[in-house]
């Protein structure tokens, strides 16, 4: 290791001590980078932790043995969990009902994005600023009246009338993000394809949309999260058992007086496998960002 | 690509075009003369009112359609909804306050089954505890302006008492037989359990309601019905002395540090947690509770008792009534089916299997020989118990609102009973102002 | 109108149509509704309905003090979520753009809070902040200040603080995502250019990142503004607007009023004033959003 004293090669000395501070400060960021994001890490894993091992639990020790270590764990609770809480039906329902809805904002919204973004027509403005501002507005003395509205549509206990106001629900988020991100189009990319005699709904396919995909993928995590927990609704509008959806299940383990808790940690840890994997589908093409090339002008 | 997707999309909006002709829907179920359709929200006792529904319809022939709403916040925004569209079912329950049941019969949705209750003699009402039956009547003369009668089945009982664990009492020195009578004894006890390190009272005073039921007890306790009644008739103010000692017992407690830490934001199921598990020697809770702390502590050897009285001029009242009723729509087609099922299920026969499924009290007396020792317990107060729905007048809600969450404050030290007592009787008289003619 | 522009218009009208139906079937309808129903006083039940004008809008205004209190808490907590919520969203996100190790696992971890249910974040946190046998309190004894523990959620000057940080936590997955996809946009080529220049990493922040994640930071500021002033959940699974009205939030006054002393009326009401300050607010936020966007 060489001196820092006076020898001959002054300017080889100056450098190798510029890498070495270089190199220091590197490894100071990269571990206090490390340090955070471990620690963040930590207190988001430590529910789930938590609730995987209370389900391995009895209703007498989930309270008084609150190690996350389980010396005799209960792995009949997830079996229990899914035939008392019938999973079956209502898994394959969520599944359903968030597929549609997903796929009915992202088309219903990303179409009205591009028209508000892209295409001019009288009354764009107010329009959009009328769409949007619902999103702003919550009222949730909304339920009852969208209750006499189904009935008077004859939606009641119809997937038809779970599916469409949840569809609307996603609608102004959905075109807000969209809109954000079809502002930032190239204009050049459009006039290229519109030259080479792509129609409107052409130039929506296959070059905006593309170019949207992590606003896309991050609306699809969104919404199937927000249909996926959605319970209220389907208490609401649906009574026909083989209509509803997944928490309707986990309602069974939640009593008036006596919940129990084992089966609801099976119960709720059984439904945030599909979400979370989802997530971990969608998030390459979140991270994925624009194909390379789109950029280049 | 992006084709694919957009192919793959269009094939899910088809199926979904196409499922809702698929799915069949249970109103043709529902229309059937031969069957009754039941809303409840009682997940605890499903399975119990599955197996009596079965039962039903081997006996009478006729089809009892049992639908589960739950948690009950859902069911009672679920029933209001129904009844906006006239599309309630034939047996369903009003969950809420006096007020609430009142508008729904003014608005024609529940039947009067006085008729039915009076018949031969009187001889389904007498089945019951008086007090179960009153929790859904009106008599005549009340503030709603309703025809007077009987307008719910009580399938249960409850009250709301203390309980006190053996164990902790044999721990600080106390007799586990002998759990305090008074005020002062109480807070003596509280004191030997303070010296042996156990923590003293839990209960669910994150819910406003349960503040309410001990603020009552107390306030029955010191001034007696009738003056509790003028307040809420605006005769008294809320500084009255009386008012201000119900306070100060609240006051009592924060300075004995007699509570558990945190209940004044504590879930009533926290608290059940937390005396279950032995980590409270004190709880206010309900006699659904029994079967709460069998599911979570078997050995837990506790006792029950009344809330200790501080004043010897009237008795302590404790809350109680029916535990769950259920109305009969007043527009079904099926509604003598709908009366002759609630009959039967609140004969003694099914009360006691009920009873002895869900350890909960029978409504019908007649179903009490068969209930655990724990239980009795609660079951022998039954006849001296009051509650809100068994008064004439009622406070505003936005009073009530204001005395609670004083206490609230009370409990955490940051006001004095005083203070609360101008604030609830400011509230009262701004309401008196502004609230637009009843009509 | 020519035939060609006619056909124009009506192909781009297409694309707005099914958006505008739903909209105005499941939105609007309702919407009017909240306002018709704001002007009268009904329990939600009766038949009956009675006009009462403006009433409702004058009590909110001059004679509710639980819901003034209430705005200003779901304020407070608002304000510490824009601030120490995003900016630590901010940091994990630019930490994790930069080819980190473990990068994929940081990335699902993080939304792992938005995904669990309240039913368990109420019982973790409740656990974690419990004043007798709560972690938080642990830790800080084993920490060396035993004194410091309390009933975190439960003492009327730390409650609405609690309720913060665990909104917090749960939220800052979603500003990591959207920021994260923002970041992600950036072309690599311009970050390393300015590298290979010679520039310190708080001048490639501050000229190239945030100029272009502007309007990123918008979207995200709106969301957390209107997602935090919202806020329901956790209150009722934690605190349940107590102790006193330390926690009450706009949407647990709402909802008090409208099931707990059944006055309809005055719940929409109550909505509807709550909606109008939610627009202003976001009207500002867009006005200033489009404004900045001039300047760069």
């Amino acid at each position: 290791m060489t001196t820092l004293t006076a020898t001959p090669d002054r300017p080889e000395n100056r450098f190798q001590l510029q890498l070495f501070l270089y190199r220091a400060k590197h490894y100071l960021r990269l571990s206090i980078a490390h340090a955070i994001c471990l620690t963040v890490a930590a207190a988001c894993v430590f529910p789930l932790m938590w609730m995987v091992s209370s389900s391995l639990k009895t209703q007498q020790t989930i309270f008084t043995d609150l190690g996350l270590w389980v010396a005799h764990p209960h792995w009949r609770n997830y079996y229990v969990a899914w035939t008392r809480g019938n999973f079956g039906e209502y898994f394959f329902n969520s599944l359903f009902y968030t597929a549609v809805v997903v796929g009915g904002v992202i088309i219903t919204a990303s179409m009205a994005a591009y028209a508000f973004s892209r295409l001019k027509f009288p009354g764009r403005n107010i329009l959009f600023v009328i769409v949007i501002s619902t999103m702003m507005i919550p009222i949730p003395g909304s339920f009852i009246a969208l209750y006499v509205l189904l009935n008077k549509l004859g939606l009641i206990n119809t997937r038809l009338g779970y599916i469409l106001p949840q569809i609307n629900g996603g609608l102004a988020l959905g075109i807000f993000l969209l809109k954000t991100f079809f502002d930032k189009l190239p204009q050049d990319l459009e006039d290229a394809a519109r030259i080479d005699g792509c129609n409107k709904f052409q130039v929506y396919l296959h070059v905006a949309m593309p170019l949207a995909k992590p606003a896309i993928a991050v609306l699809a995590v969104f919404n199937a999260l927000a249909v996926w927990n959605e319970y209220l609704l389907a208490n609401l509008v649906l009574s026909d058992p083989h209509l509803m959806p997944l928490q309707k299940g986990l309602m069974v383990f939640q009593g008036a007086y006596i919940t129990e808790y084992p089966l609801l940690m099976a119960g709720i840890t059984i439904s945030i496998i599909p979400i979370l994997t989802l997530y971990f589908l969608m998030q390459r093409y979140i991270v994925a960002g624009i194909t390379a090339g789109a950029i280049k002008t | 690509m992006n084709a694919f997707f957009a192919r793959r999309w269009l094939a899910v909006m088809i199926v979904l075009a196409i499922i809702p002709l698929t799915s069949c829907s249970q109103k043709d179920n529902a229309k059937d003369p031969n069957t009754v359709l039941v809303w409840h929200w009682m997940t605890d006792r499903e399975e119990a009112l599955e197996h009596l529904a079965a039962d039903y319809q081997k006996a009478k022939g006729v089809h009892i359609q049992l639908e589960l709403y739950a948690p009950s916040d859902a069911y009672a925004t679920k029933v209001r909804a129904a009844a906006q569209t006239n599309t309630l079912p034939d047996i369903f329950s009003v969950l809420g306050e006096s007020r609430d049941l009142a508008s729904f019969i003014n608005s024609g949705h529940i039947a009067n089954l006085a008729s039915a209750m009076e018949a031969n003699k009187g001889a389904w009402k007498k089945q019951f505890f008086p007090k179960a039956l009153a929790t859904t009547a009106f008599s005549a003369g009340n503030q709603y302006k309703v025809t007077p009668g009987y307008y719910g089945v009580p399938i249960d009982v409850t009250n709301i008492q203390m309980l006190y664990n053996k164990d902790l009492f044999k721990k600080a020195g106390l007799n586990p037989e002998k759990p305090p009578k008074t005020w002062n004894e109480f807070l003596k006890d509280n004191q030997a359990l303070k010296a042996a390190g156990l923590p003293g009272l839990v209960s669910g005073w994150g819910e406003t309601w349960l503040i309410d039921c001990f603020a009552n007890n107390y306030a029955f306790n010191l001034m007696g019905e009738q003056k509790v009644l003028d307040t809420f008739r605006g005769k008294v103010p809320y500084t009255d002395p009386d008012w201000l000692a119900v306070l100060g017992l609240f006051e009592q407690l924060r300075k004995e540090d007699a509570l558990v830490s945190g209940v004044v934001t504590m879930v009533n199921k926290t608290a059940e947690q937390i005396f279950a598990t032995g980590k409270a020697a004190f709880a206010l809770n309900g006699s659904w509770c029994v079967n709460v702390y069998h599911g979570m502590n078997p050995d837990l050897n506790y006792g029950v008792m009344l809330p200790p009285a501080f004043s010897k001029k009237y008795p302590i009242k404790i809350w109680g009534g029916a535990g769950s009723s259920f109305m009969v729509n007043a527009q079904s087609s099926k509604l003598n089916k709908a009366i002759d099922f609630l009959q039967w299920l609140s004969a003694p026969e099914q009360q006691a299997y009920l009873s002895k499924e869900t350890a909960n009290l029978p409504a019908n007396r007649q179903s009490l020989k068969e209930v655990p020792a724990v239980l009795a317990e609660f079951a022998s107060q039954m006849d001296s118990t009051t509650h809100p729905t068994q008064w004439p007048v009622h406070e505003a809600p936005k009073v009530v609102e204001a005395l609670d969450k004083g206490i609230q404050s009370i409990l955490i030290g940051e006001k004095t009973p005083l203070q609360v007592a101008d604030d609830v009787e400011a509230m009262k008289k701004s309401l008196a102002q502004n609230t637009s003619p009843q009509p | 109108m020519t035939w060609a522009r006619f056909k124009d218009l009506f192909t781009t009208y297409l694309f707005v149509v099914p958006a505008t139906i739903l909209f105005l079937v499941f939105s609007l309808i309702p919407f009017m509704k909240v306002f018709q129903l704001s002007v009268f006083e009904w329990d939600g039940i009766s038949t009956h309905m009675q006009f009462v004008g403006l009433q409702n809008f004058k009590n909110v205004l001059f004679h509710d003090l639980p819901w003034l209190i209430s705005l200003r808490n779901a304020g407070v907590i608002t304000l510490l979520a824009l601030t120490f919520q995003n900016i630590l969203a901010l940091i994990l996100a630019m930490i994790v753009d930069r080819e980190i190790k473990g990068k994929n696992f940081y990335r699902v971890v993080f939304y792992l809070p938005p995904v669990l249910s309240g039913i368990v974040v109420g019982l973790v946190w409740n656990w974690i902040f419990d004043g007798s046998h709560g972690l938080l309190n642990h830790m800080l004894a084993s920490l060396g200040h035993p004194g410091w523990a309390r009933s975190w959620l439960a003492d009327p000057k730390t409650a609405l603080y609690g309720v913060a940080a665990i909104h917090m936590w749960k939220g800052f997955g979603w500003g990591f995502v959207i920021l994260l996809a923002g970041l992600q946009a950036i072309p690599r080529e311009l970050g390393e250019a300015a590298r290979v220049d010679g520039a310190g990493e708080w001048y490639i922040f501050s000229r190239i990142t945030v100029p272009l994640m502007l309007p990123v930071f918008f979207l995200v500021s709106i969301l957390t503004i209107l997602g935090t002033m919202q806020i329901y959940d956790i209150i009722i699974s934690t605190t349940n607007g107590g102790p006193g009205y330390h926690t009450e939030v706009p949407i647990t006054r709402i909802l008090a009023a409208m099931l707990g002393s059944s006055q309809f009326g005055y719940a929409c009401s109550l909505g509807i004033i709550f909606g109008v300050i939610l627009l202003a607010v976001s009207m500002v936020q867009m006005r200033l959003s489009k404004w900045s966007a001039k300047y760069t």
